[in-house]
């Protein structure tokens, strides 16, 4: 049975946060983000609440090197090593050791749930150890192990949403990146993503950012969070108290 | 791995040899052009693949990229007749650098934008060879056939040994981007290309690494062409079959494997090779169009994701 210490994920667990800092963005004219600044510490399940519309992607987006900000810093600190990724391509940055579980799953469908999961791990440091990440996937997710064979498109949404989760997990990932896991999926499906999430977050000591617009489910698994609303952070919460006692929280999710 | 690769390798070795053996044995010069045809498919099939099969973008100008190797290789021989093998490793580079060069200008184009451009880009090229009177302007240019060649009793044959060679290797160069990390990059990009960026896939790299080696096993099929018509013109050199024909015969073979393009260009290319001989050579390319058809509507994944499909159901049936 699984031991009870905690897994090293690959080699020994070093310190990572990421530091967005006064980050303007958007596509072409329409500017999407105004001077968003947050901090997402080492170990720390941050939420980045929002509706739709208001730069939650945007920012992971941004983070991931999938566009690049107009203004501001994006830091990576890794053991007290401050790296820019700002100007950095989404290789590099995988690279360094942050991975995305991008919004409405984004797999490859016409591939077999195997070669989504071997592409997870595309990063040169992780393909080393793949034979073992793919161990963990499969031990993780049961689920994807009797299916490997099969193309992800033809699996459940709930199914596509595990494969998601566990092929950004290929990389061997300091730092996951999470955009709207509760998209197109079942309630019962997206309460069990978030626990898987905050099962595998904690078994292998990562640093979460996930963006979300359902409250109930994204404060089952957060330290924290903000409120993003038009592309601003309106409000940072420092709990899951302060946020669920916010008049924004009240007005948009709780039906208040 | 390295079993099935060294593998692999042997049955290449065996397959050049082989050819070589054929040489020494059969008379009968019509059937070695026929075949220096076909194989002649399979590299521009093959490398077709590498591009569209592998990777998902659409090139329509084959034709381009093959007659810059055999313009190439008319240019060379008119300033100072190089051996055969160097005409391949020019008619290769040039049609590389084209390759790499047109990946860099159409990089944010997709789908059929992308194709529009490779056609354009066949267009432009037999106009600038059209009026370069050096390699023999729009009229064409005879090209004189060394008398003779060590170990061959003629020039065809050597051709033809040539042609075979160069076919095994384009599928051993397929056959090994298609196993390893490379073939795994494309395959995501074909598949969707934004979730290959959010993996890390990078993208750019291997676009311009599918462009580049597609155009240089092309431009280096083209190299021994003017060789093997002995006159050549544009019309010729450029001429749709090719475009056509080296995108057909991975889609009826089947484009995600490197066996695909092999399989549709030997099944293809021989039988317009038969037609041409008993009906008309005006008949190719309805053969090629109408086996396209019934093999886009009917079986979309090309006789090898046919067979593979028809064998999981029999298994699934006997299980």
């Amino acid at each position: 049975m699984r031991s009870s210490t905690t897994r090293t994920w690959k080699g020994p667990t070093l310190a990572h946060s990421i530091v967005v800092d006064n980050v303007s963005a958007g596509y072409g004219a329409v500017r999407v983000l105004h001077g968003v600044s947050i901090q997402v510490n080492d170990g720390e399940t941050v939420v980045l609440l929002g509706t739709n519309g208001n730069g939650k992607s945007t920012l992971i987006k941004c983070i991931m090197g999938i566009i690049q900000p107009d203004e501001g810093e994006i830091y990576l600190e890794a053991d007290g090593e401050r790296i820019n990724l700002a100007g950095k391509n989404p290789e590099e940055i995988v690279n360094l050791g942050v991975a995305l579980v991008p919004e409405g799953r984004r797999l490859f469908p016409r591939l077999t749930v195997e070669e989504n999961l071997l592409l997870g791990a595309y990063r040169e440091e992780a393909r080393r150890g793949i034979d073992r990440n793919i161990a963990f996937a499969f031990e993780a997710f049961p689920v994807l192990a009797e299916r490997k064979n099969q193309l992800a498109g033809s699996m459940s949404g709930g199914e596509q949403q595990m494969l998601a989760v566990a092929r950004a997990l290929m990389s061997a990932p300091k730092v996951l990146l999470v955009d709207e896991p509760s998209v197109g999926l079942a309630p019962i499906l997206v309460s069990r993503v978030i626990a898987k999430i905050r099962e595998l977050k904690e078994e292998y000591q990562l640093t979460v950012l996930m963006a979300e617009q359902n409250f109930n489910q994204a404060v089952k698994i957060a330290d924290r969070g903000y409120i993003i609303v038009h592309g601003e952070i309106a409000f940072a919460g420092e709990d899951t108290e302060a946020l669920a006692g916010h008049e924004l929280v009240k007005k948009y999710y709780l039906g208040a | 791995m390295s079993k099935e690769r060294k593998l692999f390798l042997i049955v290449a070795a065996v397959l050049i040899v082989g050819a070589f053996l054929i040489t020494t044995q059969m008379e009968n010069r019509f059937y070695y052009k026929a075949a220096y045809v076909v194989l002649q498919y399979v590299v521009l099939a093959t490398a077709w693949n590498i591009l569209g099969g592998y990777t998902g973008y659409v090139n329509f100008g084959t034709a381009g990229f093959f007659a810059m190797g055999a313009y190439t290789a008319v240019a060379l021989i008119k300033t100072w007749k190089p051996p055969l093998y160097l005409l391949l490793v020019m008619g290769g580079l040039v049609s590389g650098l084209l390759g790499l060069g047109i990946g860099y200008l159409t990089l944010r184009l997709k789908g059929v934008f992308f194709s529009i451009a490779t056609l354009a880009l066949a267009v432009v090229l037999q106009m600038l060879i059209s009026n370069w009177s050096y390699v023999g302007g729009g009229a064409g240019t005879a090209i004189l056939k060394p008398r003779s060649v060590p170990l061959f009793s003629n020039y065809d044959e050597f051709l033809f040994f040539v042609m075979a060679s160069i076919a095994v290797v384009s599928v051993a160069v397929a056959w090994l981007i298609e196993k390893s990390w490379i073939g795994r990059g494309m395959a995501a990009i074909r598949d969707n290309e934004e979730a290959a960026e959010c993996m890390g896939v990078p993208i750019l790299k291997l676009k311009l690494f599918a462009t580049t080696v597609s155009g240089a096993l092309m431009g280096i099929a083209g190299a021994p062409f003017s060789y093997f018509v002995v006159y050549i013109e544009p019309t010729s050199a450029f001429h749709l079959d090719y475009a056509v024909n080296s995108l057909a015969m991975p889609m009826i073979g089947g484009t995600t494997t490197w066996m695909g393009p092999l399989v549709g260009a030997v099944l293809v290319g021989t039988a317009q090779q038969i037609a041409t001989v008993t009906l008309s050579s005006e008949m190719n390319l309805l053969i090629v169009g109408s086996l396209l058809v019934g093999f886009v509507v009917f079986a979309p994944d090309g006789l090898v994701g046919l067979f593979g499909k028809i064998r999981s159901r029999l298994a699934g049936r006997e299980a």
